[in-house]
């Protein structure tokens, strides 16, 4: 793996970019949970790659949802019913516009999170399309929600997966993709692993896989909430992720698919709403789409997640990303400074060429006790598997410690890590 | 609020620094056992000899953190040369100390790999003889961090399976 000093050769590039820089300072007051202390300590928050905290935009649009909208949606020919529909529509044609979908209206699936969008493809398309011997290709660094859905329709179909591998520098090897795609139905792949930070070439991935008739099918779970994402320009078929990774509620995510594809699947779940007649011999699947989206969908977080949307769009994805490749390149100078050879950050050297998502190890500390450590000085990261095993295992690791940044994160953040490391390092000395 | 002295008392941080009982048993004639912790990717190896009815040596491999690797260690050095039916005893008594919490854990954390999960009695907490458990007592400050427990009872369930499976095989 990469050394964190190398980062220092990219210092110039990341800085000439022009940044209209964030007001960090005032965008926290935003937050209410990060002026809360933990132990005594003011939090520091390092663990947006698993869940954002919330903005109070967000919470006070639901609450104002809530208090004087909320019915039932797709039913009622009563006021507040018809409103509720209208922003529960709203919301959704704010989330298709935020990632560039061509129809924002049709191709925006609500579903529970990341984890139950994959899990849709997999049944809906993957049952529909895939029969044994049939070849789907994953990555090496896919989260378990893009592997463990395919692995069980492996075992159900007898397909076969291949495995596009992780180079030392955490990067897929790519070289051989067109004979690894050679046959294949279906690529599943990050848009960014949630443990490397690593940004795969989507658009290329995709052309490959186009080219041997391939669909694609993406994690967009940790690219969404940072990057500015146009699913046209990326050329992928389907594209998962959740809410509560960018600054919404937990409970709801999207999976986007193209029109055509989506209207050509059979529903997922069975259920109201997503029928449009049903007699005792059977039933006619709703249009898209509603057709994924059985029973009563999660309104409220739709509302929640539309102030997300809304919120990081007056930002600009461009300098939430520009921030956080500010802040990662800090980071890794910082902690190399620090701590030399004694602190290894997995993943490419370059900060401009990954997301802000740093996995290390340090010392031979394990990261559950690093974790601890540093949670007496309310610095929360992340310590274990990250729901990657396949990808700790090609790193020769069980577990590392992460921590990962979002737009409310500044280099005091950085600078209270690096303390609180100093001492962890000085207790297990 | 619990400190961390709570957690890492010195006789854990010793054990972590030079555990006691490293490596493997040639398996077979040993009865070598793998646990995980699905939670965190620990795993623990325990292989064990057992002779009339006494564990007569026992071998920690595997990785992890400071709590499971000195409890680990802990275990080792406290049922090593034990009869059978205490070590069962010890065990039942150790998970007593650990199950306060245990309890309100998520379902499958901590649930062991490949092969039936081991049955153990559980005693009321107000029943521990934590005496009886001389240098284990140091991991008592554990349940205050709940989801520290599984890390320290990761070895034990791992060698409560390994002795179901010599008893089952005869
Ligand atoms: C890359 C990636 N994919 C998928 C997921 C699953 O997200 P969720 O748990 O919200 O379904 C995560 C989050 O942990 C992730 O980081």
């Amino acid at each position: 793996m990469a050394h964190v000093n190398d980062a220092d050769s990219t210092t110039d590039a990341v800085m000439s970019t022009g940044a209209q820089p964030l007001d960090v300072a005032t965008l926290r007051k935003d937050f209410p949970l990060l002026s809360r202390e933990v132990h005594g300590h003011p939090i520091t928050y390092l663990d947006t790659a698993a869940s954002s905290q919330r903005p109070t935009q967000v919470l006070d649009a639901m609450r104002e949802y809530d208090e004087t909208t909320h019915a039932n949606v797709h039913r009622g020919v009563y006021t507040i019913a018809e409103e509720a529909t209208r922003r529960f529509e709203e919301a959704r044609r704010k989330v298709g516009r935020f990632i560039g979908a061509p129809d924002p209206s049709r191709e925006i699936v609500f579903t529970k999170n990341a984890t139950e969008g994959l899990n849709l493809v997999a049944h809906s398309w993957g049952r529909t399309h895939l029969h044994s011997g049939d070849v789907v290709v994953l990555t090496e660094m896919e989260h378990h929600a893009n592997i463990v859905p395919w692995q069980m329709l492996a075992e159900e179909r007898g397909i076969t997966i291949r495995w596009i591998p992780v180079d030392d520098d955490g990067q897929l090897e790519l070289d051989r993709l067109d004979r690894l795609v050679d046959g294949a139905k279906l690529v599943g792949v990050t848009c960014m692993s949630n443990v490397l930070g690593t940004l795969p070439p989507i658009r290329h991935i995709a052309d490959v896989a186009h080219a041997a008739g391939a669909l694609v099918v993406a994690d967009g779970a940790q690219s969404v909430p940072h990057l500015p994402t146009d699913v046209t320009a990326l050329g992928v078929d389907f594209l998962a992720f959740s809410s509560h990774k960018m600054l919404g509620p937990t409970g709801i995510g999207v999976l986007w698919g193209k029109e055509e594809l989506l209207n050509s699947l059979p529903p997922f779940l069975g259920g109201g709403e997503m029928i449009l007649d049903v007699r005792k011999e059977g039933f006619t699947p709703n249009d898209i789409p509603w057709r994924f989206e059985a029973g009563t969908p999660p309104i409220t977080e739709a509302i929640g997640l539309g102030a997300a949307v809304d919120y990081l769009g007056a930002i600009g994805m461009e300098t939430v990303r520009r921030h956080e490749i500010g802040l990662t390149n800090y980071a890794m100078t910082t902690l190399a400074d620090r701590f030399g050879d004694d602190l290894l950050i997995f993943g490419p050297a370059d900060p401009a060429a990954r997301g802000g998502v740093l996995s290390f190890s340090y010392r031979d500390v394990h990261p559950h006790d690093i974790s601890q450590i540093l949670d007496q000085y309310g610095v929360c990261v992340r310590a274990g598997h990250h729901c990657a095993k396949p990808l700790m295992r090609r790193l020769g690791v069980n577990a590392t410690a992460r921590a990962s940044f979002g737009l409310y994160n500044d280099e005091s953040d950085v600078d209270t890590l690096a303390d609180a490391l100093a001492e962890a390092g000085a207790f297990f000395a | 609020m619990p400190g961390l002295e709570d957690l890492y008392r010195e006789i854990i941080l010793d054990h972590y620094r030079s555990p006691r009982n490293r490596g493997e048993l040639e398996s077979p004639p040993a009865q070598r056992v793998e646990g995980f912790n699905p939670l965190c990717g620990d795993e623990i190896v325990v292989t064990l000899d057992v002779h009339d009815g006494v564990v007569s040596d026992i071998k920690i491999a595997g990785t992890g953190c400071s709590i499971s690797q000195s409890s680990a260690s802990l275990m080792s050095a406290a049922v090593k040369g034990r009869p059978v039916t205490e070590v069962r005893d010890l065990i039942k008594t150790f998970k007593g100390m650990m199950s306060i919490h245990e309890s309100t854990l998520p379902p499958g954390a901590g649930q062991q790999g490949e092969g039936a999960e081991a049955t153990i009695d559980v005693p009321e907490p107000e029943a521990i003889d934590i005496d009886a458990l001389g240098e284990l007592a140091a991991l008592q400050g554990v349940v205050k961090f709940p989801v520290r427990i599984k890390c320290a009872t990761l070895s034990w369930n791992t060698l409560a399976q390994g002795l179901d499976e010599i008893e089952s095989a005869g």
